[in-house]
């Protein structure tokens, strides 16, 4: 009987041991884990700075593209007119797709009933699935193909990856106005329309404008939207959206498929300008949001 | 201006109580009319599409799924290679991407101190905001060199018994390589929904597990597993469905091959990836339609697993509000 005891103590030091032992295993895998996601973020952006900063310089933010064929003197070559063409077609891209995400939340958060309001945001959520290359094919056999490539068309696919990312955040801050100011603005007489418009949205308009920062963010560094609709493009500037326009995406996308070294060095000077735009645009947006977040919980 | 104004509407208002409101009309005219785009846009998608797939699905039917050629001089085209290069990609993704985004989400959520939460938090989830366009140069010039002439050798020599792990081959781009990016991708989508389900288990139940003598392990494996299972379905659901469609990154390290290879370090490809390669156009009708066929098959995949995790979503929604 004692021994018998004896026998299950032992065996449950053991135990717990072992079970020590896994959890002190587990806890440093996951520790791991997270410094490998760090580890292979700070290689990534350590690589495209060191690789690209050589090729930045204002010749190359302001140049257009020239090939150097070897003869002559070499030319400054440069992507001004892929940073021109970005700014219109992401430009475009949100003038598209903020009014209409705006509006498709407000009427999602203030005006539906709950059962067509949970339809509609399924469809959001299954359009913002939507791989961003079958919205490429989709807006090339429905624009492109006998008519051409534009950049307008290019921003078009865009918006569509925009419309659910700005419709959806949008959705998130209107939830966060209190109700008790709709409730008090009708109280007091005013219509619905004018409640919305000059008590929602006013607080609402911080987390508004941090979403559709953060939606353009994304869709300014996207190349599949964009491949079938406006990819064959002069190397000069441009600025009419009734063409086809360069962008920073479609110029990385291209140059690294080359075999010139020269192209690839001008493909991380892209890459960075692009990454640290995009980068530097999410994380302003970021702190933005958590600020204006903390002030509108903080009236309630 | 407003302030009269409310003075002097504000009691004529309150008598028309009830009465049209011409404004009120506009704004939910115009609202649902932008909200109904969303259901426009996906009819429209799906419509166009199927249209334009139609004279390569009349051609070559159901058998499109498992020809293999993409052969624009025998006017023959088939999807077979690539939707077996988008499954091996994107479940060795999802293989490799799983266990390690819930490891961070587990270390966010339980094991860091605050100050390393709110600094490895945002930087994961800025692997996100990488455009898959950097993230393939990146594959390229940096990891797919790595990969083909360091990584892959070694396993092959550990690992060589598997028909998975073959010999290295003298091109820098193959499946391993797009696994590999592709789960770069997702981490940061799966991690991120998997910290955000850790930190909604209620802190009873883990404090509860602890004061019975759990240790942090048996606490995660025994309360907080359990009550998340639903939603890390979800989560593995959505990452799968971004791997099956990302068209640049993958077409970068993939080698564009229509062979298909058991050894994940021979070149392959996959629907998105083989949509993006022919950007430049289509020699005939039939090829252009073929490639919108392969867009039709990607559409498909897309619609059945964000509509699979939008169920998983709202049924665990629905469980917790009871």
């Amino acid at each position: 009987m004692e021994a018998d005891q004896n026998a299950s103590q032992i065996f449950r030091t053991e135990r717990i041991g072992r079970r020590k032992l896994v959890n002190r295993l587990v806890e440093v895998a996951a520790t791991v884990s997270a410094l490998l996601a760090v580890a292979v973020l700070v290689l990534l952006i350590g690589s495209v700075a060191k690789r690209g900063a050589g090729a930045i310089s204002i010749d190359f933010l302001t140049k257009t593209p020239v090939i150097n064929t070897g003869f002559g003197e070499p030319q400054p070559s440069g992507i001004a007119n892929a940073i021109v063409g970005t700014a219109i077609i992401v430009g475009l891209a949100v003038l598209m797709a903020l009014p209409v995400g705006v509006l498709t939340a407000i009427y999602l958060n203030e005006l539906a009933p709950p059962r067509v309001a949970s339809v509609l945001t399924l469809a959001l959520d299954v359009l913002n699935g939507i791989p961003a290359i079958v919205i490429g094919i989709f807006v090339f056999v429905f624009l492109v193909v006998g008519h051409g490539q534009t950049a307008w068309k290019g921003g078009f696919a865009l918006a569509i990856l925009m419309l659910p990312i700005v419709a959806r955040s949008t959705q998130e801050v209107l939830a966060l106005v209190p109700s008790s100011l709709r409730e008090a603005s009708l109280a007091l007489g005013a219509a619905r329309w004018r409640t919305t418009l000059s008590v929602v949205l006013p607080q609402a308009v911080g987390g508004i404008v941090t979403g559709a920062t953060l939606a353009t963010a994304r869709v300014a560094g996207e190349t599949a939207p964009l491949l079938f609709t406006s990819s064959l493009v002069a190397d000069d500037i441009r600025t009419n959206p009734n063409e086809a326009l360069e962008s920073m995406p479609m110029f990385i996308f291209k140059s690294a498929e080359q075999a010139d070294p020269a192209l690839h060095e001008q493909a991380w000077g892209a890459a960075l300008v692009l990454i640290a735009f995009i980068l530097i645009t999410s994380l302003l947006a970021r702190a933005f949001a958590a600020r204006s977040r903390r002030r509108l919980l903080g009236e309630r | 201006m407003s302030v009269a104004e409310e003075q002097v509407s504000g009691p004529a208002t309150f008598k028309r109580r009830g009465r049209f409101r011409p404004g009120d009309a506009v704004l939910y005219v115009v609202t649902l009319l932008a909200a109904i785009s969303g259901v426009v846009l996906l009819t429209l998608i799906t419509r166009e599409v199927l249209a334009d797939a139609w004279p390569a699905m009349d051609r070559f039917g159901l058998k499109f799924l498992t020809t293999q050629a993409w052969d624009q001089n025998k006017e023959l085209f088939g999807a077979r290679s690539f939707i077996f290069g988008t499954a091996v990609t994107s479940f060795g993704a999802l293989l490799l991407a799983t266990p390690i985004s819930i490891a961070i989400a587990l270390f966010l959520t339980e094991l860091a101190p605050r100050w390393i939460r709110s600094v490895v938090g945002p930087l994961v989830e800025l692997l996100a905001a990488v455009p898959s366009v950097v993230l393939g140069l990146w594959g390229i010039l940096v990891l797919g060199p790595f990969v083909t002439g360091t990584l892959e050798p070694a396993l092959h020599n550990a690992l060589g018994w598997l028909p998975l792990f073959g010999p290295a081959r003298p091109v820098s781009s193959s499946m391993f390589a797009a696994i590999l990016i592709l789960t770069i991708m997702i981490v940061p989508i799966v991690s991120s929904i998997c910290r955000e389900l850790f930190l909604g288990v209620p802190s009873e139940l883990k404090d509860g597990a602890l004061a019975l003598g759990a240790t942090r392990w048996e606490m995660v494996r025994g309360v907080v597993f359990p009550y998340a299972r639903a939603g890390i379905a979800a989560a593995m659901i959505l990452g799968l469905g971004r791997a099956i469609g990302e068209a640049i990154a993958v077409t970068q390290v993939i080698g564009n091959s229509v062979a298909i290879n058991a050894d994940l370090f021979a070149p392959g490809d996959t629907l998105a990836s083989r949509i993006a390669g022919q950007y430049q156009g289509a020699d005939t009708a039939l090829q252009l339609s073929s490639l919108v066929y392969l867009a039709v098959i990607l559409l498909v995949f897309s619609l059945v697993t964000n509509i699979m995790a939008q169920i998983v979503v709202r049924r665990v929604a629905g469980r917790h509000q009871v």
